[in-house]
């Protein structure tokens, strides 16, 4: 496991290229998203303090991002170096090569997300620290639906091959309206409500908010958001030894970068 | 000489495809064993199946006597795997990427295991150079270290000296045969390169549309289809009808 990680960081340190990527966005997004975030605050008052409960969800919704988008990556990058077999013929665990990933992507995601925090304090004066001590369990939850999108999308790379690489990239985008990361889940129509409300992110951005706006916590939408989180986690396990094993017996992992 | 590597009526379908249609053989320790065969012929799935990267339809694989099938893991201990098709990490240095496979192979000594192959292979002065900067012959050297890294009891070679001039080509010959003499390994062999297969190989098998159309010892080959050399059994092999012997 820790030689699989060495891998990934030899190759993150190596490259200025991928370092700069892993800042480069969420500080991007987190700075035009301050500034549009400006513009409400003195154009409206649907939101007493939207700065603040805008940036939170931006910053939140990009530790998601971050973490599904970062282990996709470290999945492409075994197969755009044709590393892929090497790997496979290598005495790993599925567990084992997963666990590895899934730490992997952590630490590329909080070498991204530390940097867009401290830029909301000195440029906007917002700290998502104001979320107390449950912005833990926010990010943990986060941090589980984005391994549980990445592990889906690599269990679709090794059924279906290199050719999956593009749903990798589009996952988040299709879920965003769902989620109601900016909006509360009423602005949607009824049915995609109830779609809504059986994914976890709908469940961790409407506390979000409620901690912000109403300064009260309710533990049910926790619940809830671990509740879809665990369902889906296993699920997608599940799913990437189903699609490993239908791998090898299509020879999807001999081609695999062809 | 015990058998290292056993092969017992493997088939392959992919659909309605028959990739390989019940092969049977066995490579013995201290031995090279050459797949022959066209293009299609089902060698590269038959590694695939020795690599446990594809599951055959049925059959069994037993290497250093154990069934492949449910202990994946523990045979992968033992065998590693070359190719022209399969490369490392580019943007790693040479050393880092035998330092991350000696930790895949949860091998103790990684810095003496890299000293040792680097000084064996002449890599020494290449071990700060990325991967991706070197020439077609010292990626091949590197890519065999990362094969041995593990001191595996079954190599499996597909093409090894593809794309190289005739000294590499020869060096990495000459390494394969002293290496293979010194450890008592099997290696298997598949290559279009008929001199290297006629110089390392004491048996060879002849494969084409999934089966197992020769076999026997190279020069026994030349013979017994009236050929000078064993490209033009090859020819003459390829271009018939199957024929089972």
């Amino acid at each position: 496991m820790y030689g699989l990680f060495l891998r990934h960081f030899y190759l993150i340190t190596r490259s200025f290229p991928r370092v700069l990527d892993l800042v480069y966005w969420p500080t991007i997004q987190i700075t035009l998203w301050g500034f549009i975030s400006n513009f409400f605050a003195t154009h409206t008052t649907y939101y007493n303090n939207a700065v603040g409960v805008i940036l939170t969800c931006a910053i939140l919704y990009d530790f998601l991002f971050r973490t599904s988008i970062g282990f996709n990556m470290l999945f492409l990058e075994e197969i755009w170096s044709r590393n892929f077999t090497n790997l496979f013929i290598a005495p790993m665990k599925i567990g084992e090569i997963l666990t590895s990933l899934v730490a992997t992507a952590l630490i590329r995601a909080l070498i991204g997300l530390i940097p867009a925090v401290l830029l909301t304090s000195p440029l906007f004066g917002i700290s998502i620290l104001d979320l107390g001590i449950f912005l833990f369990f926010l990010f943990l939850s986060l941090y589980l639906f984005g391994i549980t999108l990445g592990i889906l999308v690599s269990a679709g790379l090794l059924r279906y091959g290199p050719s999956f690489e593009n749903i990798a990239w589009s996952t988040m985008f299709l879920l965003a309206p769902f989620g109601c990361i900016y909006y509360p889940i009423e602005i949607l129509p009824e049915v995609f409500q109830k779609i809504a409300y059986l994914l976890p992110l709908v469940y961790i951005f409407e506390e979000a908010r409620n901690i912000l706006i109403n300064q009260t916590v309710d533990i049910q939408n926790i619940y809830y958001a671990f509740m879809w989180n665990g369902v889906y986690f296993v699920l997608s396990i599940l799913l990437f030894y189903y699609s490993f094993n239908v791998a090898k017996n299509k020879g999807t992992l001999i081609n695999m970068g062809e | 000489m015990k058998n290292l590597v056993e092969v017992k009526n493997i088939k392959k379908n992919y659909g309605k495809n028959e990739a390989v249609k019940g092969i049977s053989f066995n490579i013995k320790e201290d031995e090279i064993l050459g797949l022959l065969g066209p293009n299609g012929s089902g060698k590269t799935t038959t590694i695939g199946m020795l690599l446990g990267l594809l599951k055959p339809t049925s059959g069994e694989i037993l290497i250093n006597g154990q069934k492949l099938e449910g202990n994946r893991i523990e045979i992968l201990e033992q065998i590693n795997f070359i190719s022209p098709y399969i490369e490392l990490p580019k943007k790693l240095t040479v050393k880092q990427n035998l330092t991350v496979y000696g930790k895949l192979y949860k091998i103790n000594n990684i810095n003496e295991r890299i000293e040792f192959l680097s000084e064996k292979l002449r890599l020494e002065d290449l071990l700060n150079s990325i991967t991706g900067e070197l020439s077609s012959g010292q990626k091949n050297r590197v890519s065999l270290a990362k094969a041995l890294i593990n001191e595996p009891k079954v190599l499996l070679l597909d093409e090894p000296t593809a794309s190289l001039d005739p000294e590499v080509g020869d060096f990495v010959r000459s390494f394969l045969e002293d290496y293979k003499k010194e450890k008592k390994i099997s290696i298997l062999l598949a290559s279009h390169n008929m001199n290297e297969v006629t110089r390392l190989c004491k048996s060879i098998l002849m494969m084409k549309d999934g089966i197992i159309i020769d076999e026997g010892n190279p020069k026994e080959l030349i013979n017994k289809h009236g050929r000078k050399n064993l490209e033009e059994v090859f020819l003459k092999l390829s271009r018939s009808k199957n024929e089972l012997n």
